[in-house]
Protein backbone atom coordinates (compact mmCIF):
# COMPACT_ATOMS: atom_id res chain seq x y z
CA UNK A 1 0.00 0.00 0.00
CA UNK A 2 1.23 3.11 -0.74
CA UNK A 3 1.82 4.87 2.39
CA UNK A 4 1.76 8.43 1.78
CA UNK A 5 -1.83 7.51 0.50
CA UNK A 6 -2.51 6.14 4.25
CA UNK A 7 -1.01 9.40 5.80
CA UNK A 8 -2.79 11.76 3.08
CA UNK A 9 -6.40 10.08 4.02
CA UNK A 10 -6.84 10.07 7.65
CA UNK A 11 -9.93 8.33 9.11
CA UNK A 12 -13.02 10.20 8.98
CA UNK A 13 -14.59 9.64 12.46
CA UNK A 14 -11.21 11.30 13.63
CA UNK A 15 -11.83 14.82 14.90
CA UNK A 16 -15.70 13.84 14.17
CA UNK A 17 -18.69 14.94 17.15
CA UNK A 18 -19.42 11.96 19.35
CA UNK A 19 -22.27 9.67 17.70
CA UNK A 20 -26.07 11.87 18.32
CA UNK A 21 -27.53 9.24 20.96
CA UNK A 22 -30.44 7.28 19.97
CA UNK A 23 -34.39 7.48 20.10
CA UNK A 24 -35.82 9.25 23.35
CA UNK A 25 -37.32 5.86 25.41
CA UNK A 26 -38.78 8.59 27.84
CA UNK A 27 -40.69 11.62 26.24
CA UNK A 28 -42.45 14.42 28.91
CA UNK A 29 -44.31 16.82 27.70
CA UNK A 30 -45.52 19.66 30.37
CA UNK A 31 -45.11 18.13 33.27
CA UNK A 32 -46.61 19.48 36.33
CA UNK A 33 -46.30 18.04 40.16
CA UNK A 34 -47.93 19.94 42.95
CA UNK A 35 -47.38 19.04 46.41
CA UNK A 36 -50.53 20.43 47.84
CA UNK A 37 -49.90 24.23 47.61
CA UNK A 38 -46.44 23.84 46.09
CA UNK A 39 -45.89 23.82 42.72
CA UNK A 40 -42.97 21.50 42.84
CA UNK A 41 -42.03 20.78 38.82
CA UNK A 42 -43.28 23.57 36.31
CA UNK A 43 -43.90 22.81 32.92
CA UNK A 44 -41.06 20.21 32.08
CA UNK A 45 -40.53 19.02 28.64
CA UNK A 46 -38.12 16.52 27.93
CA UNK A 47 -36.61 13.69 26.05
CA UNK A 48 -34.52 10.79 27.63
CA UNK A 49 -32.18 8.78 25.11
CA UNK A 50 -32.23 5.50 24.87
CA UNK A 51 -29.59 3.07 26.23
CA UNK A 52 -27.82 6.31 27.78
CA UNK A 53 -27.04 8.11 30.90
CA UNK A 54 -29.03 10.78 31.36
CA UNK A 55 -27.78 12.96 34.58
CA UNK A 56 -30.17 15.43 36.62
CA UNK A 57 -28.15 18.43 38.32
CA UNK A 58 -29.63 21.16 40.31
CA UNK A 59 -29.85 22.62 43.45
CA UNK A 60 -31.48 20.68 46.61
CA UNK A 61 -34.96 21.51 46.22
CA UNK A 62 -34.80 21.80 42.25
CA UNK A 63 -37.42 19.22 41.50
CA UNK A 64 -34.78 16.91 39.77
CA UNK A 65 -36.25 14.06 42.08
CA UNK A 66 -39.88 14.79 41.74
CA UNK A 67 -39.42 14.16 38.22
CA UNK A 68 -37.32 11.19 38.28
CA UNK A 69 -39.94 9.97 40.88
CA UNK A 70 -42.71 10.81 37.95
CA UNK A 71 -41.01 8.29 35.40
CA UNK A 72 -42.54 5.22 37.63
CA UNK A 73 -45.10 6.84 39.59
CA UNK A 74 -43.46 6.43 43.05
CA UNK A 75 -45.28 10.12 43.55
CA UNK A 76 -48.36 8.05 43.49
CA UNK A 77 -47.90 6.91 47.19
CA UNK A 78 -47.34 10.54 48.25
CA UNK A 79 -50.94 11.70 49.00
CA UNK A 80 -50.77 15.44 48.41
CA UNK A 81 -48.68 14.87 44.92
CA UNK A 82 -50.66 16.17 41.84
CA UNK A 83 -49.04 14.91 38.90
CA UNK A 84 -50.31 16.53 34.68
CA UNK A 85 -48.79 16.57 31.96
CA UNK A 86 -47.84 13.57 29.28
CA UNK A 87 -45.29 11.10 30.31
CA UNK A 88 -44.38 8.59 27.75
CA UNK A 89 -42.37 5.58 27.96
CA UNK A 90 -42.20 3.95 24.11
CA UNK A 91 -44.87 6.07 23.13
CA UNK A 92 -47.09 4.41 26.28
CA UNK A 93 -48.36 6.76 28.22
CA UNK A 94 -47.59 5.81 31.91
CA UNK A 95 -50.20 7.94 33.67
CA UNK A 96 -53.05 5.88 31.47
CA UNK A 97 -55.52 4.39 33.97
CA UNK A 98 -55.37 1.38 32.84
CA UNK A 99 -52.00 0.55 33.06
CA UNK A 100 -50.74 -1.84 35.65
CA UNK A 101 -48.15 0.31 37.98
CA UNK A 102 -46.66 -3.25 39.61
CA UNK A 103 -45.98 -3.83 35.76
CA UNK A 104 -44.17 -0.36 34.92
CA UNK A 105 -41.99 -0.61 37.80
CA UNK A 106 -40.88 -4.16 36.88
CA UNK A 107 -39.82 -2.06 33.48
CA UNK A 108 -38.77 0.71 35.10
CA UNK A 109 -36.07 0.12 38.07
CA UNK A 110 -34.73 2.24 40.84
CA UNK A 111 -31.55 2.83 42.97
CA UNK A 112 -31.84 4.92 46.23
CA UNK A 113 -29.42 7.33 47.73
CA UNK A 114 -28.73 5.14 50.98
CA UNK A 115 -28.54 1.08 49.87
CA UNK A 116 -31.54 -0.69 51.74
CA UNK A 117 -31.16 -4.02 50.66
CA UNK A 118 -33.90 -6.32 52.46
CA UNK A 119 -33.19 -7.78 55.39
CA UNK A 120 -32.86 -11.58 53.44
CA UNK A 121 -30.21 -13.38 52.22
CA UNK A 122 -27.93 -11.95 49.45
CA UNK A 123 -29.67 -14.57 47.17
CA UNK A 124 -33.25 -14.02 48.18
CA UNK A 125 -32.60 -10.11 48.00
CA UNK A 126 -31.87 -10.57 44.05
CA UNK A 127 -34.44 -13.61 43.39
CA UNK A 128 -37.05 -11.23 45.12
CA UNK A 129 -38.39 -9.75 42.04
CA UNK A 130 -37.99 -12.40 39.45
CA UNK A 131 -40.25 -15.01 41.25
CA UNK A 132 -42.67 -12.24 42.26
CA UNK A 133 -42.94 -11.45 38.72
CA UNK A 134 -43.27 -15.30 37.65
CA UNK A 135 -39.57 -14.56 35.78
CA UNK A 136 -38.47 -17.89 36.13
CA UNK A 137 -40.18 -21.38 35.62
CA UNK A 138 -37.91 -23.39 38.34
CA UNK A 139 -34.95 -23.03 40.80
CA UNK A 140 -32.43 -23.59 38.35
CA UNK A 141 -33.63 -20.62 36.34
CA UNK A 142 -33.47 -18.46 39.57
CA UNK A 143 -30.65 -19.33 39.99
CA UNK A 144 -29.27 -18.04 36.62
CA UNK A 145 -31.09 -14.71 37.23
CA UNK A 146 -29.68 -14.14 40.53
CA UNK A 147 -25.63 -15.46 39.39
CA UNK A 148 -26.12 -12.76 35.81
CA UNK A 149 -27.36 -10.07 37.82
CA UNK A 150 -24.55 -10.33 40.30
CA UNK A 151 -22.09 -10.77 37.27
CA UNK A 152 -23.72 -7.56 35.78
CA UNK A 153 -23.65 -5.76 38.88
CA UNK A 154 -19.83 -6.68 39.72
CA UNK A 155 -20.84 -8.66 42.53
CA UNK A 156 -20.38 -12.20 41.59
CA UNK A 157 -17.24 -12.98 42.56
CA UNK A 158 -17.28 -11.14 46.17
CA UNK A 159 -20.38 -12.82 47.07
CA UNK A 160 -20.39 -15.90 45.20
CA UNK A 161 -19.19 -18.14 48.02
CA UNK A 162 -21.62 -16.46 50.97
CA UNK A 163 -25.01 -16.23 48.62
CA UNK A 164 -27.24 -17.20 52.34
CA UNK A 165 -25.44 -14.67 54.20
CA UNK A 166 -27.40 -11.54 54.70
CA UNK A 167 -27.26 -8.59 52.38
CA UNK A 168 -27.24 -6.16 55.35
CA UNK A 169 -23.96 -7.74 56.32
CA UNK A 170 -22.06 -6.27 53.01
CA UNK A 171 -20.26 -3.10 53.02
CA UNK A 172 -22.23 0.19 51.80
CA UNK A 173 -20.55 -0.15 48.26
CA UNK A 174 -21.35 -3.60 48.51
CA UNK A 175 -25.25 -3.20 49.46
CA UNK A 176 -25.11 -0.43 46.94
CA UNK A 177 -24.02 -2.92 44.27
CA UNK A 178 -26.46 -5.36 45.42
CA UNK A 179 -29.39 -2.92 45.34
CA UNK A 180 -28.54 -2.72 41.51
CA UNK A 181 -28.62 -6.21 40.79
CA UNK A 182 -31.39 -6.42 42.54
CA UNK A 183 -33.22 -3.77 39.86
CA UNK A 184 -31.76 -5.42 37.15
CA UNK A 185 -32.88 -8.78 37.90
CA UNK A 186 -36.36 -8.50 37.15
CA UNK A 187 -34.78 -6.94 33.69
CA UNK A 188 -36.16 -3.33 33.42
CA UNK A 189 -35.23 -1.17 30.75
CA UNK A 190 -34.85 1.86 32.44
CA UNK A 191 -33.21 2.27 35.71
CA UNK A 192 -33.90 5.29 37.80
CA UNK A 193 -30.98 6.16 39.76
CA UNK A 194 -31.29 8.65 42.83
CA UNK A 195 -27.97 9.90 44.25
CA UNK A 196 -26.82 6.43 44.56
CA UNK A 197 -23.01 7.10 45.17
CA UNK A 198 -23.85 9.53 47.94
CA UNK A 199 -23.09 7.41 51.11
CA UNK A 200 -20.06 6.15 49.15
CA UNK A 201 -16.41 6.40 49.46
CA UNK A 202 -14.46 6.99 46.25
CA UNK A 203 -13.35 3.47 45.81
CA UNK A 204 -17.08 2.16 45.91
CA UNK A 205 -18.18 5.12 43.97
CA UNK A 206 -16.02 4.27 40.58
CA UNK A 207 -17.04 0.92 41.32
CA UNK A 208 -20.91 1.89 40.58
CA UNK A 209 -19.69 4.15 37.68
CA UNK A 210 -17.93 1.72 36.63
CA UNK A 211 -20.89 -0.68 36.91
CA UNK A 212 -23.17 1.85 35.37
CA UNK A 213 -20.85 2.55 32.37
CA UNK A 214 -21.26 -0.87 31.77
CA UNK A 215 -24.40 -1.59 31.87
CA UNK A 216 -26.12 1.43 30.25
CA UNK A 217 -24.94 -0.28 26.66
CA UNK A 218 -28.56 -2.38 27.21
CA UNK A 219 -30.62 -0.02 29.76
CA UNK A 220 -31.79 3.73 29.69
CA UNK A 221 -29.97 5.23 33.11
CA UNK A 222 -31.57 7.99 34.82
CA UNK A 223 -29.66 9.50 37.33
CA UNK A 224 -29.76 12.52 39.93
CA UNK A 225 -26.46 13.67 41.56
CA UNK A 226 -25.24 16.36 43.42
CA UNK A 227 -21.77 15.24 41.85
CA UNK A 228 -21.25 17.42 39.52
CA UNK A 229 -18.28 15.63 38.69
CA UNK A 230 -19.93 12.64 38.48
CA UNK A 231 -22.12 13.82 36.32
CA UNK A 232 -19.37 14.83 33.76
CA UNK A 233 -18.00 10.93 34.08
CA UNK A 234 -21.03 9.00 33.64
CA UNK A 235 -23.53 10.84 31.98
CA UNK A 236 -23.85 11.52 27.71
CA UNK A 237 -26.81 14.39 28.56
CA UNK A 238 -27.57 16.75 31.33
CA UNK A 239 -30.77 18.22 32.55
CA UNK A 240 -29.99 21.25 34.42
CA UNK A 241 -33.13 21.73 37.06
CA UNK A 242 -33.66 24.94 39.19
CA UNK A 243 -36.86 26.28 41.27
CA UNK A 244 -38.70 23.69 39.53
CA UNK A 245 -37.93 24.58 35.90
CA UNK A 246 -35.91 22.69 33.36
CA UNK A 247 -33.22 25.10 32.92
CA UNK A 248 -31.15 23.61 30.56
CA UNK A 249 -30.08 20.03 29.18
CA UNK A 250 -27.64 19.23 26.73
CA UNK A 251 -24.99 16.52 25.87
CA UNK A 252 -22.75 16.94 28.40
CA UNK A 253 -19.45 18.10 26.80
CA UNK A 254 -21.54 21.04 25.87
CA UNK A 255 -22.69 22.26 29.26
CA UNK A 256 -19.85 21.76 31.26
CA UNK A 257 -17.62 23.41 28.70
CA UNK A 258 -20.07 25.96 27.48
CA UNK A 259 -23.50 25.89 29.10
CA UNK A 260 -26.07 28.21 27.30
CA UNK A 261 -27.78 29.58 30.21
CA UNK A 262 -26.42 31.66 32.97
CA UNK A 263 -27.98 29.96 35.73
CA UNK A 264 -26.32 26.76 34.89
CA UNK A 265 -23.06 28.22 34.52
CA UNK A 266 -23.14 29.38 37.85
CA UNK A 267 -24.46 26.39 39.48
CA UNK A 268 -21.75 24.01 38.14
CA UNK A 269 -18.83 26.45 38.57
CA UNK A 270 -20.28 26.65 42.25
CA UNK A 271 -21.14 30.47 41.73
CA UNK A 272 -25.25 30.82 42.90
CA UNK A 273 -25.88 33.75 45.06
CA UNK B 1 -17.87 39.19 30.83
CA UNK B 2 -17.05 39.24 34.46
CA UNK B 3 -13.81 37.70 35.80
CA UNK B 4 -13.86 35.39 38.49
CA UNK B 5 -15.79 37.25 41.93
CA UNK B 6 -17.92 35.54 42.63
CA UNK B 7 -17.57 32.23 43.73
CA UNK B 8 -19.42 30.70 47.07
CA UNK B 9 -15.77 29.40 48.25
CA UNK B 10 -13.57 32.91 47.53
CA UNK B 11 -10.43 30.99 47.45
CA UNK B 12 -11.27 29.87 44.04
CA UNK B 13 -11.73 33.25 42.72
CA UNK B 14 -8.38 34.11 44.34
CA UNK B 15 -6.99 31.16 42.31
CA UNK B 16 -8.16 32.31 38.96
CA UNK B 17 -7.31 36.20 39.81
CA UNK B 18 -3.52 35.06 40.31
CA UNK B 19 -2.75 32.92 37.63
CA UNK B 20 -5.24 35.91 35.39
CA UNK B 21 -2.32 38.25 37.20
CA UNK B 22 0.55 36.75 36.22
CA UNK B 23 -0.17 36.38 32.94
CA UNK B 24 -1.11 40.50 32.57
CA UNK B 25 2.59 40.00 34.54
CA UNK B 26 4.41 37.89 31.51
CA UNK B 27 2.54 39.63 28.84
CA UNK B 28 3.39 43.03 29.65
CA UNK B 29 7.19 41.79 30.27
CA UNK B 30 6.95 39.99 26.47
CA UNK B 31 5.75 43.74 25.21
CA UNK B 32 8.99 45.31 26.90
CA UNK B 33 11.19 42.63 25.44
CA UNK B 34 10.00 42.71 21.62
CA UNK B 35 10.12 46.50 22.17
CA UNK B 36 13.33 46.74 23.42
CA UNK B 37 14.94 43.71 20.75
CA UNK B 38 13.82 45.77 17.70
CA UNK B 39 14.98 48.68 19.81
CA UNK B 40 18.46 46.97 20.06
CA UNK B 41 18.57 45.82 16.26
CA UNK B 42 17.44 49.51 15.33
CA UNK B 43 20.25 51.46 17.50
CA UNK B 44 22.68 48.43 17.44
CA UNK B 45 22.54 48.82 21.22
CA UNK B 46 24.36 45.76 22.74
CA UNK B 47 24.02 46.03 25.95
CA UNK B 48 20.27 46.51 25.62
CA UNK B 49 20.89 43.10 23.52
CA UNK B 50 22.27 41.48 26.57
CA UNK B 51 19.88 42.56 29.18
CA UNK B 52 17.15 41.31 26.56
CA UNK B 53 18.69 37.98 25.96
CA UNK B 54 18.61 38.08 30.28
CA UNK B 55 14.94 38.97 30.74
CA UNK B 56 13.86 36.07 28.12
CA UNK B 57 14.57 33.53 31.45
CA UNK B 58 11.94 35.69 33.93
CA UNK B 59 9.25 35.19 31.57
CA UNK B 60 10.12 31.17 30.75
CA UNK B 61 10.08 31.20 34.84
CA UNK B 62 6.42 33.11 35.04
CA UNK B 63 5.26 30.54 32.38
CA UNK B 64 6.65 27.65 34.68
CA UNK B 65 4.76 29.13 37.35
CA UNK B 66 1.61 30.07 35.23
CA UNK B 67 1.67 26.28 34.28
CA UNK B 68 1.79 25.25 38.14
CA UNK B 69 -0.80 26.81 38.89
CA UNK B 70 -2.95 26.29 36.41
CA UNK B 71 -2.43 22.33 36.99
CA UNK B 72 -2.82 22.82 41.04
CA UNK B 73 -6.65 25.04 40.20
CA UNK B 74 -7.71 21.69 37.69
CA UNK B 75 -6.34 19.48 40.51
CA UNK B 76 -8.07 21.25 43.65
CA UNK B 77 -10.76 22.79 42.09
CA UNK B 78 -11.90 20.55 39.32
CA UNK B 79 -12.99 23.52 37.29
CA UNK B 80 -16.08 23.50 34.17
CA UNK B 81 -17.34 25.66 32.10
CA UNK B 82 -16.29 29.34 31.69
CA UNK B 83 -13.49 28.21 34.63
CA UNK B 84 -11.92 25.38 33.11
CA UNK B 85 -11.92 27.63 29.99
CA UNK B 86 -10.26 30.25 32.01
CA UNK B 87 -7.64 27.70 33.47
CA UNK B 88 -6.78 26.46 29.81
CA UNK B 89 -7.24 29.70 28.06
CA UNK B 90 -4.17 30.41 30.31
CA UNK B 91 -2.02 27.89 30.06
CA UNK B 92 -1.95 28.66 26.21
CA UNK B 93 -1.69 31.95 26.04
CA UNK B 94 0.97 31.85 28.41
CA UNK B 95 2.50 29.28 26.48
CA UNK B 96 2.07 31.20 22.96
CA UNK B 97 3.92 34.29 25.47
CA UNK B 98 6.99 32.30 25.94
CA UNK B 99 7.15 31.65 22.30
CA UNK B 100 7.14 35.55 21.78
CA UNK B 101 9.67 35.73 24.92
CA UNK B 102 12.26 33.66 22.60
CA UNK B 103 11.48 35.21 19.50
CA UNK B 104 12.80 38.35 21.06
CA UNK B 105 15.52 36.87 22.74
CA UNK B 106 16.30 35.84 19.25
CA UNK B 107 16.33 39.05 17.49
CA UNK B 108 18.50 40.34 20.60
CA UNK B 109 21.16 37.22 20.06
CA UNK B 110 21.28 38.23 16.52
CA UNK B 111 22.14 41.79 17.30
CA UNK B 112 24.53 40.59 19.68
CA UNK B 113 26.22 38.62 16.90
CA UNK B 114 26.36 41.63 14.45
CA UNK B 115 28.78 43.66 16.65
CA UNK B 116 31.34 45.06 14.36
CA UNK B 117 29.71 43.89 11.38
CA UNK B 118 29.14 46.40 8.14
CA UNK B 119 25.38 47.79 8.94
CA UNK B 120 24.01 50.42 6.91
CA UNK B 121 21.66 51.81 8.97
CA UNK B 122 18.83 52.43 7.34
CA UNK B 123 18.24 48.95 6.13
CA UNK B 124 16.91 48.09 10.37
CA UNK B 125 13.96 50.40 9.17
CA UNK B 126 12.00 48.25 7.47
CA UNK B 127 12.27 45.82 10.43
CA UNK B 128 11.33 48.74 13.03
CA UNK B 129 8.24 49.39 11.03
CA UNK B 130 6.86 45.78 10.88
CA UNK B 131 7.84 45.51 14.65
CA UNK B 132 5.84 47.97 15.63
CA UNK B 133 2.92 47.14 14.03
CA UNK B 134 3.39 43.58 15.74
CA UNK B 135 3.61 45.55 18.93
CA UNK B 136 0.56 46.78 18.57
CA UNK B 137 -1.27 44.00 17.51
CA UNK B 138 0.52 42.26 20.97
CA UNK B 139 -1.20 45.61 23.20
CA UNK B 140 -4.37 45.09 22.11
CA UNK B 141 -4.47 40.84 22.05
CA UNK B 142 -2.92 41.40 25.62
CA UNK B 143 -5.42 43.92 26.35
CA UNK B 144 -8.55 41.89 24.88
CA UNK B 145 -7.56 39.35 26.97
CA UNK B 146 -7.59 41.42 30.41
CA UNK B 147 -10.91 42.57 29.29
CA UNK B 148 -12.18 39.14 28.07
CA UNK B 149 -13.25 41.48 25.06
CA UNK B 150 -13.99 38.95 22.10
CA UNK B 151 -14.10 41.75 19.47
CA UNK B 152 -11.02 43.38 20.02
CA UNK B 153 -9.41 39.52 19.13
CA UNK B 154 -11.61 39.43 16.41
CA UNK B 155 -9.81 42.49 15.12
CA UNK B 156 -6.03 41.34 15.71
CA UNK B 157 -6.97 38.23 14.51
CA UNK B 158 -8.00 39.79 11.53
CA UNK B 159 -5.38 41.95 10.92
CA UNK B 160 -2.25 40.05 10.99
CA UNK B 161 -2.55 40.24 7.16
CA UNK B 162 -1.11 43.46 7.00
CA UNK B 163 2.36 41.87 9.11
CA UNK B 164 1.76 39.34 6.47
CA UNK B 165 2.29 41.65 3.69
CA UNK B 166 4.67 43.38 4.79
CA UNK B 167 6.99 40.69 5.68
CA UNK B 168 6.57 40.11 2.14
CA UNK B 169 7.88 43.19 0.57
CA UNK B 170 10.50 43.50 3.56
CA UNK B 171 11.95 40.04 2.06
CA UNK B 172 11.55 41.29 -1.83
CA UNK B 173 13.19 44.92 -0.44
CA UNK B 174 15.72 42.98 1.72
CA UNK B 175 17.16 40.71 -1.88
CA UNK B 176 17.31 43.61 -3.58
CA UNK B 177 19.88 44.99 -1.13
CA UNK B 178 21.98 41.68 -0.97
CA UNK B 179 22.04 41.92 -4.99
CA UNK B 180 22.92 45.19 -5.29
CA UNK B 181 26.26 44.79 -2.25
CA UNK B 182 27.28 41.37 -1.55
CA UNK B 183 28.51 42.99 1.58
CA UNK B 184 24.90 43.38 2.42
CA UNK B 185 24.50 40.30 2.82
CA UNK B 186 25.55 39.00 6.11
CA UNK B 187 23.62 41.58 7.89
CA UNK B 188 20.44 41.20 5.66
CA UNK B 189 20.38 37.60 6.36
CA UNK B 190 19.98 38.83 9.58
CA UNK B 191 17.41 40.79 9.32
CA UNK B 192 15.31 38.63 7.17
CA UNK B 193 15.89 36.38 10.29
CA UNK B 194 14.41 38.94 12.67
CA UNK B 195 11.56 40.14 10.07
CA UNK B 196 10.61 36.64 10.41
CA UNK B 197 10.75 36.39 13.88
CA UNK B 198 8.71 39.72 14.07
CA UNK B 199 6.12 37.84 11.96
CA UNK B 200 6.29 34.63 14.04
CA UNK B 201 5.46 37.48 17.15
CA UNK B 202 2.09 38.19 15.18
CA UNK B 203 1.33 34.96 14.57
CA UNK B 204 1.62 33.94 18.67
CA UNK B 205 -0.74 37.36 19.10
CA UNK B 206 -3.87 35.59 16.53
CA UNK B 207 -3.28 32.74 18.69
CA UNK B 208 -3.54 34.79 22.18
CA UNK B 209 -7.05 36.35 19.94
CA UNK B 210 -8.22 32.85 19.36
CA UNK B 211 -7.85 31.72 22.74
CA UNK B 212 -9.59 34.99 24.12
CA UNK B 213 -12.37 34.00 21.75
CA UNK B 214 -13.11 30.35 23.02
CA UNK B 215 -12.26 31.84 26.96
CA UNK B 216 -15.32 33.83 26.15
CA UNK B 217 -17.71 31.94 23.62
CA UNK B 218 -16.72 27.97 24.50
CA UNK B 219 -16.29 27.50 20.98
CA UNK B 220 -13.05 27.76 19.09
CA UNK B 221 -12.72 29.98 16.24
CA UNK B 222 -13.08 28.49 12.82
CA UNK B 223 -13.46 30.52 10.11
CA UNK B 224 -10.34 31.02 8.07
CA UNK B 225 -8.07 33.52 8.61
CA UNK B 226 -7.07 35.29 5.45
CA UNK B 227 -3.19 34.52 5.28
CA UNK B 228 -0.86 36.43 3.29
CA UNK B 229 2.59 35.17 3.93
CA UNK B 230 3.63 34.22 0.89
CA UNK B 231 7.11 34.01 0.88
CA UNK B 232 6.92 30.95 3.15
CA UNK B 233 3.65 29.54 1.90
CA UNK B 234 5.22 26.53 0.78
CA UNK B 235 7.11 25.79 3.61
CA UNK B 236 4.85 26.12 6.43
Amino acid sequence: MDATAVAKSAPANIGARPQPLGEPKIIARDVNVHYGEKHALKNVTLDVPEKAVMAFIGPSGCGKSTFLRCINRMNDTVASAKVSGLIQIDDQNIYDPSLDVVQLRARVGMVFQKPNPFPKSIYENVAYGPRIHGLARNKAELDEIVESSLKKASLWNEVKDRLNDTGTGLSGGQQQRLCIARAIAVSPEIILMDEPCSALDPIATARVEELIEEIRRNYTIVIVTHSMQQAARVSQRVAFFHLGILVETGETEKIFTSPNDKRTQDYITGRFG
Amino acid sequence: MSLADNHIVSSFDDDLNQLADKLAEMGGLCEKLVGESVDALVRRDIPLARRVIEWDRAIDRLQHEIEERGIMTIARRAPVAIDLRQVVGALRIANDLERIGDLAKNIAKRVVALDGQFQPPKLAGGVAHIADLTLAQLKEVLDAYTRRDDKRALEVWTHDGEIDALYNSLFRELLTYMMEDPRNIGFCAHLLFCAKNIERIGDHATNVAETVYYVVHGVPLTEDRPKADLVSADFD
